[in-house]
């Protein structure tokens, strides 16, 4: 686990007056999940979202699989785009598609030369990942949140991405939907050996998911550790967070 | 400075708007004619556009037709000239009302929708999701939607001409028996190609408008429910006022080859 996917430094964003985040350094290593915790507001969502190109930084650089995000033009954006993931916090499912057109709307963009048998299979091996393999023909509409959340983490892995990004996996779940969502997190880990930053504030879901954890505070990386580094240090700042 | 110079910020708000739909009209322009192409959701879109539009259009200009012959001949027949109901509803329908109401409509109906439905995906972070899927928004969004309006309006509009010309034959015949082929040979001996063609060139222009304004109030909607539906209001008011000032600026250009 030694080899840097994502490199971030010196990240500066500020909205208006509002500085979100000040010269903000993180490393993210191949085969791990890395959690970024932090106050709401504090700039998390922000900093996954340079990370992936939505947002534009005012400085800094941001290194993904060896390139610098911020040099790039709109094609290799694009191609950096298919190998990291982005699950978003509301899931932002197409809702005047099907589930299955869904998860074939990212694997038809990227010119694959996919017979719909293959396209078919991949979309279903999706599916069975997160055990939703009966909702292939329902609407976004028929489902409950926590089956929104696993298809929209079945459409993140349809293109077995490197990286993946994940904006508050858990937020606005019941307990035990939450821990399916982690159990599916670890597996997808454990499955494709997949890199991930994974924003939350949820402590149970960062205690059981996190190889490390990075302390958003005041717009930089306040603190770097492990769950149980963290949770004993004498500082008030961090240790709020695990009380 | 005096007061009564500086811009309001009403003003400048407004400006600054025409200022960003400009720059996004001409994004439309850059990107619309690159590959890659969205054709799949383009004919998609011109199903949803245009097809479904197709009963709301017929049934207005039906009763567009009926009305403004039934209408007209009580002047007509005053003054001995009700021979030239089917001439002068002709010219009306196919220079005039054919085109502005069925632009008006389709405003309506499909400005209406366009905004509210990319409003919706803005503020669900669809748009976004999209983006970071490695395709292009704008072209899959806009430059289709926008695309088919501006080819499904002119075909609109031309049934509607069509039907509403079927009205007014209809309208005539409430009163006096006047055969289907003498009364469209009437219509059609009175056109010109004068009438004709800036009516249908102006289509593609309202087309346009209604398409890349709906595009526009959609993409940038504000958050929230109140944003999208205001997103959606504005859509139809806006892309409204710009059909009635292209087509002022239509008939002086048509004026100058009278």
């Amino acid at each position: 686990m030694n080899k840097a996917v994502i490199r971030i430094e010196g990240l500066c964003k500020s909205f208006g007056a509002n500085k979100v985040l000040d010269h903000f350094d993180l490393s993210l290593f191949k085969g791990e999940n890395l959690v970024v915790l932090g106050k709401s507001g504090s700039g998390k969502s922000v900093l996954i979202k340079c990370i992936i190109g939505l947002i534009q930084p005012d400085h800094g650089r941001i290194h993904v699989l060896g390139q610098n995000i911020l040099s790039l033009n709109q094609t290799e954006l694009d191609h950096i785009r298919v190998k990291v993931a982005f699950l978003f916090q509301s899931n932002a499912l197409y809702d005047s598609m099907t589930v299955r057109e869904n998860l074939e709307f990212p694997l038809r963009r990227h010119s694959f030369q996919l017979s719909p048998k293959e396209v078919d299979s991949m979309v279903m091996e999706a599916l069975e990942n997160v055990g939703l393999e009966h909702t292939v023909d329902m609407m976004p509409a028929d489902l409950s949140g926590g089956m929104r959340k696993r298809i929209a983490l079945a459409r993140t892995l349809i293109l077995k991405p490197e990286i993946i990004l994940y904006d508050e996996p858990t937020t606005g779940l019941d307990p035990i939907t939450s821990l399916e969502i982690i159990s599916l997190i670890n597996m997808i880990r454990d499955k494709y050996q997949t890199s991930s930053i994974i924003i939350s504030h949820d402590m149970k879901c960062v205690k059981l998911v996190a190889h490390r954890i990075a302390m958003l505070i005041d717009g930089k990386c306040y603190a770097l550790g492990t769950y149980d580094e963290l949770k004993d240090s004498s500082d008030e700042k961090i240790r709020q967070f695990f009380d | 400075m005096s007061k009564i110079l500086v811009p309001s910020d009403n003003f400048k708000s407004f400006l600054n708007e025409i200022g960003e739909l400009s720059r996004f009209a001409m994004r439309f322009f850059r990107e619309g004619f690159h590959p890659r192409f969205e054709w799949d959701e383009f004919i998609r879109q011109c199903y949803v556009i245009g097809y479904r539009s197709l009963p709301l259009v017929g049934l207005t200009a039906f009763i567009i037709g009926l009305v403004l012959t039934m209408q007209l001949r009580p002047t007509m027949v005053k003054y001995g000239i009700d021979v030239q109901i089917p001439a002068m509803v002709g010219i009306a329908i196919v220079r005039e009302i054919g085109p502005i109401l069925t632009a008006l409509i389709f405003a309506g109906k499909i400005g209406s929708s366009i905004g509210a439905e990319l409003g919706s995906m803005k503020v669900t972070e669809q748009i976004d999701a999209m983006e970071v899927s490695g395709t292009n928004p704008f072209k899959y969004l806009v430059v289709t939607r926008t695309m088919a309006a501006m080819l499904m309006l002119p075909v609109l509009v031309t049934l509607a001409d069509g039907i509403a010309l079927f009205g007014s034959f209809l309208g005539v015949n409430i009163y006096e028996a006047l055969t289907f082929k003498l009364f469209f040979k009437k219509v059609f001996d009175n056109l010109e190609y004068i009438d004709v063609v800036p009516a249908f060139i102006k289509t593609y222009f309202f087309g346009f408008a209604v398409g890349i304004i709906g595009c526009f109030k959609g993409y940038y909607s504000q958050k929230g429910t109140e944003g999208v539906g205001l997103s959606a209001n504005s859509s139809v008011v806006v892309s409204s006022v710009v059909i009635f000032l292209l087509d002022l600026i239509a008939v002086q250009i048509a004026d100058l080859f009278q």
